[in-house]
């Protein structure tokens, strides 16, 4: 066992995680001060420093106040933007993933390992070779610089990831226990909604979770097929820093990366037991 | 079982249609999924032998266009950059990742709490994790400003600025970001080692560093292999951070073969050319996937066969 006391190398031990937790939490903290101070305390020092007086102002302004090119709206909404395309399409993408997970795992049908196979290349294939045929995809169906368009390209894209939580998952169920429904009748979808849905919170969760983050977090797509009104929070956030580069406005930029990050950073730190889980899941197959 | 009797003699079109849901719950998600990933790289491929520009055309030119785009300069400083990126990421992550985990491992007050803060850069976006650190490293405003105004007149860190250095943030930026990956996956193969062999070590009078150099790291060494597989992949197709921490610059010095994709598409409308350095981003990803896949591949026969 290894040991417990608090001898001089323990102490060396706690010494070293406590700086390397300094310095992972360091650029948060120093966002978190910056949304807090005005911007002419942080034009006259630096962006590390402890705010004088509580510029709460800045949060209003990130919220509902500064500009980007006409509209002075601030970032609320584009955080409603990111809102419209994340929840749906996570939730698409993890329903059709739990129910084809279910089927290339339990169901067996001809050809479903092909296809569970070319599924899951898309963990693999960078956006860069996507780019092009989705652009001109999205612009034929008329969803090019809508938020349709990005539900649409996330729920198909994210069925790589879902398939594969989803199936890994459920290959472990007994093979026994759908044979024996089935001698009892019961069909695909009764199967699914009576026996695998019920057992099945742990992986949706990870699901879930997973497709959240990654879909509240892309930029690429969302600065590639969506202008001005109807970006995503990300893009927006690359256009704001663009927009005030001439006069820096650090405080309210740091409030607006603030509430940016809020949704993803809330969601790590209540499930972060199964986003983990959904890295490893992801990671080893 | 008279009730099978009349199912069976039912005409099978009935049979299909009433399983038709089925089939579209099936069929439908995943033939849409696979099918896109296969006819959209065809499609980008076939685009990449184009003389396509504004819009994409037919026509054939062969290797033209990755001819232009390899002996362009900013596909070369961007495949220099990404060979230079890649690797010293690649090594620093699994460092950090490594000494976090096998610190954590070492049965200490608060690891819940620390593991919390050592993985929750993953859970924000590059955009958020690019303009902070495009901050802190800049020297009007980040780290040099706060030195000088704390006196340190002397104190000099313009690495963002700095044509050579500007690599170096965004792998400084990309390590804070992802080490954490790689300590949760060398954490949990810590935790797997069996304790028996360790404490055989033990009493063989091993002492903690001898154990973890001659017993428990040579056991990491698969998921070594897949977090540098996994955080090269990620190298290989950065953009965001880039995009918010330097945008390339200063001038095209840190430019990645990602941003080159996205200039020629969409900023110069060379499609071609653009489709062509996406062609040549995947024949990259490939040169590391593929070795990676046969290894799996070697792995799982020699395990089936244990």
């Amino acid at each position: 066992m290894r040991d417990r006391s608090f001898a001089p190398s323990r102490i060396l031990i706690y010494l070293v995680v406590s700086l390397f937790a300094a310095a992972y939490l360091a650029p948060l903290i120093v966002v978190l001060l910056n949304s807090l101070r005005t911007n002419e305390e942080i034009a006259q020092g630096s962006m590390i420093g402890w705010p004088q007086h509580l510029a709460w102002s800045n949060y209003l302004m990130a919220w509902s106040g500064f500009c980007v090119a006409e509209t002075c709206a601030g970032i609320r909404p584009y955080m409603l933007n990111s809102a419209l395309i994340t929840i749906p399409a996570t939730i698409f993408s993890t329903l059709l993933g739990a129910v084809a997970g279910y089927a290339v795992s339990l169901w067996r049908f001809r050809g479903d390992n092909w296809i569970y196979g070319i599924v899951t290349l898309g963990l693999f294939l960078p956006q860069q070779m996507r780019l092009l045929p989705w652009t001109i995809v999205l612009r034929d169906i008329g969803l090019i610089n809508t938020l349709t368009g990005l539900v649409l390209i996330h729920t198909i894209q994210g069925l790589s990831f879902t398939v594969l939580f989803c199936r890994n998952y459920y290959i472990a169920i007994p093979h026994e226990l759908i044979r024996a429904a089935r001698i009892d009748g019961a069909g695909f979808f009764r199967i699914f909604w009576r026996i695998i849905l019920p057992i099945s919170s742990p992986i949706l969760i990870v699901t879930v979770i997973w497709q959240f983050t990654h879909i509240w977090n892309e930029f690429l797509y969302g600065v590639t097929f969506t202008t001005g009104q109807q970006q995503p929070v990300t893009a927006a956030l690359i256009a704001l820093s663009a927009a005030i580069a001439d006069i820096p406005q650090h405080g309210v930029q740091s409030a607006a990366v603030i509430i940016a990050a809020l949704p993803t950073l809330l969601i790590y730190l209540l499930g972060g037991r199964y986003f983990v889980r959904g890295l490893t899941a992801g990671a080893v197959k | 079982m008279t009730n099978a009797v009349s199912t069976a003699a039912r005409p099978a079109t009935s049979e299909m249609v009433r399983r038709l849901p089925e089939y579209l719950m099936i069929w439908v998600p995943l033939l849409l999924s696979a099918a896109h990933l296969i006819s959209f790289s065809i499609w980008t491929i076939w685009i990449s032998f184009t003389p396509s520009t504004l819009i994409p055309v037919s026509g054939w030119v062969g290797f033209h266009n990755y001819a232009s785009v390899l002996s362009s300069r900013n596909w070369q400083i961007a495949f220099d950059n990404l060979l230079l990126f890649g690797i010293a990421f690649v090594l620093l992550s699994l460092i950090t990742g490594l000494v976090l985990a096998i610190l954590l491992d070492q049965r200490i007050r608060g690891e819940n709490v620390l593991r919390t803060i050592f993985l929750y850069p993953l859970a924000v976006s590059f955009v958020v994790t690019g303009t902070v650190w495009s901050w802190l490293l800049n020297p009007g405003i980040g780290i040099e400003k706060l030195a000088h105004d704390l006196g340190w007149a002397s104190f000099h860190f313009d690495w963002l600025v700095n044509r050579d250095m500007a690599i170096w943030t965004i792998v400084i930026a990309a390590v804070w970001q992802s080490s954490g990956f790689a300590m949760a996956l060398f954490l949990a193969g810590l935790r797997s080692v069996d304790g028996d062999i360790i404490r055989a070590a033990q009493i063989d009078g091993a002492g903690p560093i001898r154990t973890y150099w001659r017993v428990i790291l040579p056991t990491l060494w698969p998921i070594t292999i897949t977090v540098v597989v996994i955080q090269l992949q990620f190298a290989i197709s950065a953009f965001d951070l880039v995009r918010a921490l330097t945008n390339g610059g200063p001038g095209i010095a840190t430019q990645l073969p990602a941003l080159v994709v996205y200039d020629l598409m969409f900023q110069r409308s060379q499609l071609g050319r653009g489709a062509a350095a996406a062609v040549l981003m995947l024949l990259i990803l490939l040169a590391v996937l593929l070795p990676y896949a046969a290894w799996r591949y070697v792995q799982r026969r020699q395990a089936t066969h244990a």
